[in-house]
């Protein structure tokens, strides 16, 4: 780790005040990923502005227009346990608890979570190349170790996946995120959020330096009725998703007036196809139709060497979750299949 | 008047408090006056030599006191044989900062020390190294031509080469009624005990040192500080009063302790060295090995042809050979064996000892061989082991001192549910699960070497008994403690055990399952030897009731002496002690297998493990739902500590058999997961129902105590045993480790 100074700020102007624009300084908040990044020296701060006295930002609270507001700064561990989330947005109480440890739960902050950078293996290993650490220096995974890489959405330049699971649901239910700049507030939606890699895989996302998430939120329709979450990975706690699905439904009479399907660990960012999502909307909840909207959202998938699986894998994950969503009380803890 | 046995009695650990409650000390915990911190620098390349080493900027850092390189290094021992600990395999010992040369990834080639942790460590980043890069090899497939015979050694005495070809494999199995065949694979498995590598030195003045060091044998670690960097051995004390785990990791000295003593000497300061868990991945490992086999079979299930062929890997200057292929006609009585072990060299650092090294490799090959021609056969997989059953070790012909396998596999299978079992595969199910019964044999070594103990016994009557011994968790001074207590007939709060310093009493290495049968029998010898000295002084009172008495005559319980037959006629200890001038007594005593006859039989410990898997039939995922094991490892000291020796055994099995995957990418000669978040062990929700099973096995051919060892037989069942029940789930035969799920799908 290099030496740095640090700065507390009180309100998001402090903060947005101390970043002033400049790449050089960085906001910590539950610092369970920046801190890896500052050790393993893929990241440098000259500052790293502390976030955590900010107030305004971390709690729940219920809008007007029936939706929900997730303070940037509430822990991740408090909001899949806070009663409205569990209530009507348990897709995403699901979602939180499959993620990493309790312990990481507890400090990781909601703004954070969207915020955490690849686990490529290559990526946190400043002595090979990799483009998003350093851009031009070419990719070590594409024909390295890549069982966790992307399948979809990737480019030549850069294989890596997003590592959320809150993302994924958060993809899945619409959510929107409430960005402060110096030029004031914006707004944008979780689709246009995160970016694939294309020619610039070291950015991650479309948040511009010195601005900063200060909330999170959902529109009313939580899928509480149907939904689940489903992880698949090689141990049941403290690992990424291999392929990992969010699935929520509205059924009526045995028949799907609409559906999400958000895919985790396939992609640069959380994997949506709204045209796969249309063509289940007011079809009967088959396995036949399940295996056609697989079909659609894993369209142009490519494989390595050492993820070809993850294709099969990701269909037959997609099926089995809308399975599972048709029967949420099946659900497991760590986001296990079940049925 | 009834002695009770403390031996056999669940003793919770004596340590037990102080470790959760966190006041034990590790070494790396010690505090000492003005203590200096290192902090190790590793090679970025994996072959070719240093160019440049500039350190200006390191140590032109306010608070760093010395940076010592291949450049600056204070000079140590000459000679190859001053390098080598009781573990070393034949070859060049590693020396750290000996020169430029880098002969592996992740090479220690600096140690910056400075007044804080925090300071060498960001010193450390500001060393800049020039290297010269050279071509490398560190993949075990794309080399097996370069496989050859290992060297002999030192090593070769508890680490038997193959035995030689009996009878005519090829034309046996040619001629068998079945045949199986199979090619394993596993890849490294790393060390990753709780406690990380730590060495707290401290300077006594005049070459004379103390040392706390995490180990598995405090005189170990004595002898090489001594040797390496010429000192006298009672100059040098090694410490190691707890271990957090170490699993073969601490049989050889690491490169912290060099590093550690090195600075302290030169600087005359106290240091300590402490590794971080990356570091962890940059010495010895558990060898990735290819194996084949085959195996043929009469029509009554009868093995007859046995092949079992396997290449490890090794470092390019030492052999690290361990027992993979002797195991099979230990166990199977065939006429016809053909046994080979090859080393490949690779530009890694040397394979070191874990957890039942070679054992849980070859019996992985060993068992899943034996449940594929079961099904060949179509004979019950239990059956064809008792048909199979020798009270023999065929590979030696010699009888084993005692073999309760038999009783294992029974009571294991019926603790199980085995009959349960319709040995269709993919026939039982649960839902949209698979459910598989899978068993398999273990089998690892009774081993006992030379140990030497002193007993004391204090005017207070209460009793010191003195061993090197560590205790690397597994219970070592609880089970010491109930092993005098009974010989000595005194509740085990009136004893304590004093171990883990290498000035106390000889004791080897703490491995290869061997420490109770070793060290418990010297126990036992020097508190017989306390008593007898009572004894002769309780004979030596005046008017004693005891003068006519014989040793054999008496026994001691609770302070006193008494005639068996007579109870009545009693001495305490407080009146010898009392005539003893109030001096303590005490005894030093040596004890070893008799050569004359300890060779003359085969010794092992046994077990039967039966698994249950469910694997998710459309997704793959596979859950160990329940493993039974079955034991006969002899007298059980402690069924509480020992029962934690094999849950942690089937645990790791676990580990190996579905988690841990070491990411060696070959182009870069180095291992890509270095920590815990990539590199996987299981998690609690990975872990549900395992029994433990004790069955009585009485040997006293092994030892006075009727002990064998169990630190390594709880895992050596476990891999082969999950992979025949996912086989018997799924109808997938799947010969490599580790089995990810996508291998189902």
């Amino acid at each position: 780790m290099n030496n740095f100074s640090y700065a507390k700020a009180s309100t998001v102007d402090q903060a947005i005040s101390h970043i002033d624009g400049d790449i050089r300084n960085k906001i910590v908040a539950g610092g369970t990923n920046i801190n890896d990044l500052l050790r393993y020296f893929i990241t440098k701060a000259d500052k790293l502005v502390d976030i955590n006295s900010i107030t305004e930002n971390n709690s729940i609270i219920r809008l007007d227009n029936g939706g929900i507001r997730l303070g940037a700064l509430h822990t991740n561990a408090d909001t899949a346990y806070d009663p409205i989330i569990e209530e009507r947005y348990p897709l995403l109480s699901k979602a939180i608890l499959a993620g990493a440890s309790a312990q990481i739960r507890n400090m990781a902050t909601n703004g954070g979570n969207l915020m955490q950078r690849t686990r490529c293996y290559y990526f946190y290993d400043i002595n090979t190349p990799c483009n998003k650490r350093d851009p031009g220096s070419g990719c070590s995974a594409i024909s390295g170790y890549n069982r966790i890489h992307a399948i979809l959405g990737q480019s030549e330049n850069c294989i890596a996946v997003f590592p959320s699971d809150m993302c994924v649901a958060l993809a899945a239910l619409n959510a929107t995120v409430n960005i402060s700049s110096p030029e004031g507030e914006r707004v944008l939606a979780f689709a246009e959020f995160h970016r694939l890699p294309a020619d610039t895989p070291n950015i991650d996302n479309n948040l511009k330096h010195g601005e900063v998430i200060t909330s999170i939120d959902l529109p009313a329709q939580g899928f509480e009725k149907n939904y689940s979450y489903l992880k698949l990975r090689d141990r049941s706690s403290y690992s990424f998703a291999l392929v990992s699905v969010a699935t929520g439904f509205e059924i009526e009479n045995n028949v799907i007036k609409e559906a999400r399907i958000a895919l985790g660990g396939v992609a640069h960012k959380p994997w949506r196809i709204l045209e796969a999502e249309d063509f289940l909307k007011d079809k009967q909840p088959t396995r036949e139709n399940f295996s056609a909207v697989a079909d659609l959202i894993l369209r142009g998938a490519k494989g390595y060497e050492h993820n070809m699986f993850k294709i099969d894998l990701a269909k037959r994950a997609i099926i089995r979750n809308c399975f599972m969503a048709l029967n949420p009380e099946s659900q497991r803890p760590g986001a296990k299949p079940s049925l | 008047m009834t002695k009770l046995p403390s031996i056999g009695k669940p003793v919770s650990r004596l340590e037990g408090r102080l470790k959760v409650t966190g006041s034990a000390k590790y070494a790396g915990e010690y505090e000492a006056a003005d203590l200096l911190y290192g902090y190790v620098v590793n090679s970025t390349i994996t072959k070719g030599k240093i160019a440049v080493i500039d350190t200006t900027d390191a140590k032109a850092l306010e608070g760093v006191i010395e940076v010592f390189t291949h450049e600056n290094r204070p000079s140590t021992a000459w000679f190859d044989f001053q390098y080598a600990d009781m573990d070393a395999p034949p070859g060049t010992v590693f020396k750290p900062l000996k020169d430029n040369e880098i002969k592996y990834n992740g090479q220690p080639i600096a140690l910056v020390v400075a007044e804080t942790f925090e300071m060498a460590r960001y010193a450390a980043i500001k060393i800049k190294v020039a290297y010269i890069e050279e071509e490398f090899e560190t993949d075990l497939e794309s080399n097996i031509n370069q496989a050859r015979d290992p060297k002999k050694g030192l090593a070769s005495m508890l680490k038997p080469p193959p035995p030689k070809p009996k009878g005519n494999f090829e034309e046996a199995y040619q001629n068998s009624f079945v045949r199986s065949s199979g090619e394993f694979k596993h890849g490294t498995e790393h060390h990753n005990p709780m406690e990380m590598f730590a060495t707290t030195v401290l300077y006594e003045g005049k070459n004379k040192l103390k040392i706390y060091d995490k180990t598995q044998g405090t005189i170990n670690s004595q002898m090489y500080v001594a040797n390496v960097f010429g000192l006298k051995m009672k100059n040098v004390q090694v410490i190691a009063p707890s271990v957090g785990g170490a699993f073969g990791s601490g049989l050889r000295p690491q490169y912290q302790l060099f590093m550690a003593v090195m600075a302290s000497l030169h600087l005359k300061r106290n240091v300590r060295v402490t590794l971080d868990r990356a570091q962890m991945y940059t010495f010895g490992h558990r060898p990735p090995t290819l194996q084949s086999v085959k195996f043929g079979a009469d029509e009554n299930g009868k093995v007859n042809a046995i092949f079992h062929k396997a290449i490890g890997e090794t470092s390019q200057f030492e052999d690290y050979v361990e027992v993979v292929v002797n195991w099979a006609n230990m166990l199977y009585p065939a006429e016809n064996t053909l046994l080979e072990h090859k080393l490949v060299p690779l530009d890694v650092y040397s394979p070191l000892d874990m957890r039942a090294p070679g054992g849980s490799t070859g019996m992985h090959a060993i068992e899943i061989t034996m449940d594929d021609l079961a099904y060949r056969l179509n004979i019950d997989p239990v059956e064809l082991r008792l048909i199979n059953y020798s009270e023999t070790d065929k590979s030696s012909d010699k009888k084993y001192s005692s073999k309760e396998l038999k009783k294992c596999y029974l009571q294991a299978a019926e603790k199980f549910g085995w009959n349960k079992r319709n040995p269709e595969p993919g026939s039982m199910k649960r839902g949209n699960k698979l459910v598989g019964y899978g068993m398999a044999t273990g089998i690892w070594d009774a081993n006992r070497l030379l140990a030497r103990a002193q007993a004391i016994m204090t005017s207070d009557g209460k009793v010191e008994i003195k061993s090197a011994v560590t205790d690397i968790g597994t219970g070592t001074l609880t089970i010491m403690t109930q092993i005098a207590s009974d010989e000595l007939g005194l509740p085990i709060d009136e004893i304590t055990f004093s171990y883990a310093d290498s000035a106390m009493p000889f004791a080897p290495i703490q491995g290869g399952s061997f420490t109770v049968a070793t060290v418990g029998p010297a126990v036992k010898a020097a508190c017989k030897a306390l008593n007898k000295k009572l004894f002769k002084k309780a004979k030596n009172i005046q008017d004693s009731v005891l003068s006519a008495a014989r040793f054999e005559d008496v026994i001691f319980n609770e302070g006193f002496i008494f005639l068996k037959n007579n109870p009545e006629l009693k001495i305490s200890v407080a009146e010898i002690l009392e005539a003893n001038d109030g001096k303590e007594i005490k005894t030093t005593n040596t004890s070893m297998p008799n050569p004359l006859v300890y060779g003359k039989k085969a010794r092992a410990v046994h077990s039967a493990v039966f698994v249950e898997v469910e694997v998710d039939q459309e997704l793959g995922i596979i859950e160990v739902k329940r493993a039974v094991t079955a034991v006969a490892a002899g007298k059980i000291i402690n069924p509480k500590t020992a029962e934690s020796q094999i849950l942690g055994g089937m645990i790791w099995g676990i580990s190996k058999t579905l988690h841990e995957e070491r990411i060696l990418d070959n182009r870069f000669g180095k291992y890509m997961n270095a920590n815990l978040a990539e590199y996987h062990i299981p998690v609690h929700a990975d872990i549900h129902e395992l029994d433990v099973i004790f069955v009585e096995e009485e040997d006293y051919f092994v030892n006075d105590l009727g002990v064998k060892g169990i630190g390594e037989i709880g895992i050596v069942g476990m891999p082969p045993a999950i992979a025949n029940a996912i086989f018997h789930a799924t109808g997938k035969r799947i010969y490599d480790l580790p089995i990810h799920f996508d291998k189902l799908l």
